[in-house]
């Protein structure tokens, strides 16, 4: 019959367009932004830096050692790093970056910096709401605005935070195992050493 | 005024007149067109409705990606690799390891291998999907059956946001192996998608295989001939439709390829037509090859131990790595003198080699044909301009 294998795929269509009433898998129009799919747990977007606790100039993870302005392939971080230093989640006295910037216009959200950061400071971000009218600097995100608490980082990545959470922790019980064991040596020492001089 | 003066004049498509002794007509098809899949020009001489001479100018994508990857870390060029061929991403990112892992002799433990095969194959099964759409859009189908193929193609996008963190720009390989492993119910995930996708095809090919309208638009249109696929050095499906029979996952047995069963289907006539069936045979020949992967993924690292992410500082040397992908050959030519950057990146892009030809197939059709034609060759502008 002459036609017959363009009404075959007439049924096609057909078989789509009714099955789209029927089938949730037929019907793939998300209407955006009234209705918006959860995102993807692994997604990513945008870098922002992390902080513990509450205070997110005194719990920032980063201290400035500038390992993903050297590797960022597009070069959009600017670090500069403080004169002075603030004790980090184990106390220890660190750098810090007094200016941290990142432009994401320039941003190709390809994630080395996450993969190089040595101290679990830079994560990538989920939000995509950035535009901005501002063209001379609205898309040059300063410190303030990427950092960004750990309860977030928790919220939006779980898994990759559960592991990072336990590997820093895991970090922490053996930085304060080894310092116990240094004061106790310490302590040893001092206890043997009166039996060989004047007593105290 | 002559044609010498005007600004063309080194284009040199001089006019002449036609068998009809009419006046030709050159016309600019791009480089804004809807069916010129990107930014690319066709310049074009009719007589009448014919074809007389066509010229194709590209270079309006050009971003300069050899030399920044001459100032960048090895590293640092494998996010600018995802946006060469933009549909595939992680087949580019895997030509480009193989290629520094050919140079630098590091070795890929198995299950960085079988993550390979699974996210290149299902790279190809999108590919495809993407391109026999478009076949049907170029046609002026307005965009229905377009949309069929991305709904498939948006499943395959979602396994890869799961798995790598982005939907395209996946920047998945790592010179040894892949960057991240599967993540929980991936796999289980990826089985579905897999298991659902020859219904798919089955659905597309009551579309495609005998519709009166797609037969009489593409066969005998746009011949290449065998003797010519050959000399011109066309790769991928385009060569295996005229029959040459070069898959260089056959050929070369990189990767684990050798452990898998499957064939390579092989067009007759070399034309449109059989550009696009060989095409959706392959996509089940790569369900085929995924349903055998996605059994056997054995368990171990997915990096070799023993490389590092920085300072990464081949010895001195030059390699060519290549692989099979989605559109023809895409091969990284690399030259290092032992620096943390290549002294030369190069990469042979399929999609300008496969186009060379194009002027040879649209002689003597009409202008519709082009289109058709154009799609057939299966380019992205991303990877012809680089």
């Amino acid at each position: 019959m002459v036609g017959e294998g363009i009404l075959k795929g007439m049924a096609e269509t057909a078989r789509n367009f009714f099955g789209s009433f029927v089938s949730k898998d037929r019907l793939t129009t998300v209407q955006y932004p009234e209705e918006r799919e959860p995102r993807i747990e692994a997604a990513r977007d945008f870098p922002f830096l992390v902080y513990d606790g509450a205070d997110w100039q005194q719990g920032m993870r980063c201290v400035a050692c500038q390992i993903c302005e050297k590797e960022c392939p597009p070069k959009c971080i600017f670090i500069e790093k403080s004169k002075d230093k603030k004790p980090d989640a184990n106390g220890k006295p660190q750098f810090y970056p007094a200016v941290f910037n990142i432009d994401i216009s320039v941003c190709m959200s390809c994630q080395i910096c996450v993969e190089v950061c040595p101290f679990d400071a830079i994560k990538m971000d989920v939000d995509y709401d950035l535009s901005t009218d501002d063209r001379f600097g609205g898309l040059l995100l300063n410190k303030q605005r990427l950092s960004k608490s750990n309860d977030y980082y928790r919220r939006i990545h779980p898994t990759e935070a559960a592991e990072v959470d336990a590997r820093l922790a895991g970090e922490r019980a053996r930085q304060e195992a080894k310092a116990k064991a240094a004061t106790e040596a310490r302590l040893t020492a001092t206890a043997v050493q009166p039996a060989s001089g004047e007593p105290r | 005024m002559s044609t010498a003066t005007l600004p063309t004049a080194h284009f040199d498509l001089e006019p002449m007149t036609g068998p009809s002794k009419e006046q030709l007509l050159e016309l600019s098809m791009g480089p804004q067109h809807p069916s010129t899949h990107g930014v690319f020009r066709m310049k074009v001489v009719l007589d009448g409705e014919r074809v007389v001479r066509l010229k194709p100018v590209f270079g309006y994508l050009h971003r300069n990606h050899e030399k920044i990857a001459e100032s960048e870390t090895y590293l640092g060029s494998m996010p600018y690799t995802d946006r060469l061929d933009y549909m595939c991403s992680i087949t580019n990112n895997w030509a480009y390891a193989l290629a520094v892992e050919k140079l630098a002799g590091i070795q890929v433990p198995e299950r960085a291998e079988y993550l390979r095969v699974i996210t290149g194959e299902l790279t190809r099964l999108q590919n495809h999907a993407c391109l026999i759409g478009f076949l049907m859009q170029d046609m002026g189908s307005s965009g229905t059956p377009l949309m069929y193929a991305f709904r498939e193609r948006e499943k395959i996008l979602d396994l890869f946001e799961a798995l790598t963190g982005a939907r395209m720009m996946c920047n998945y390989m790592r010179f040894g192996g892949c960057r991240v492993d599967l993540p929980a119910g991936w796999l289980d995930q990826a089985k579905k998608v897999v298991a659902d996708f020859p219904r798919f095809l089955d659905e597309y090919e009551q579309l495609l295989v005998s519709n009166e309208i797609l037969m009489d638009r593409t066969q005998e249109v746009g011949v290449l001939s065998r003797e010519l696929a050959v000399s011109a050095g066309i790769s991928g499906p385009m060569a295996r439709a005229s029959g040459v029979d070069y898959d260089i996952r056959k050929v070369d047995r990189y990767s684990i390829y050798d452990r898998f069963t499957f064939r390579v289907p092989l067009g007759s006539h070399g034309d449109v037509y059989d550009r696009f069936m060989v095409r959706l045979l392959e996509m089940r020949e790569s369900v085929g090859i995924l349903l055998q992967a996605m059994r056997a993924v054995p368990a171990g690292p997915i990096v070799d131990p023993k490389m590092k992410i920085r300072g990464f500082r081949p010895r001195p040397g030059e390699a060519y790595g290549r692989i099979e992908a989605p559109k023809g050959e895409l091969g990284f030519y690399l030259v290092s003198d032992g620096s943390p950057n290549p002294y030369r990146y190069r990469v042979r892009p399929p999609s300008l080699i496969n186009l060379t030809v194009l002027e040879d197939l649209c002689v003597g059709r009409n202008v519709a044909d082009i289109v058709a034609i154009l799609g057939s060759i299966d380019i992205v502008l991303g990877e012809v301009d680089r």
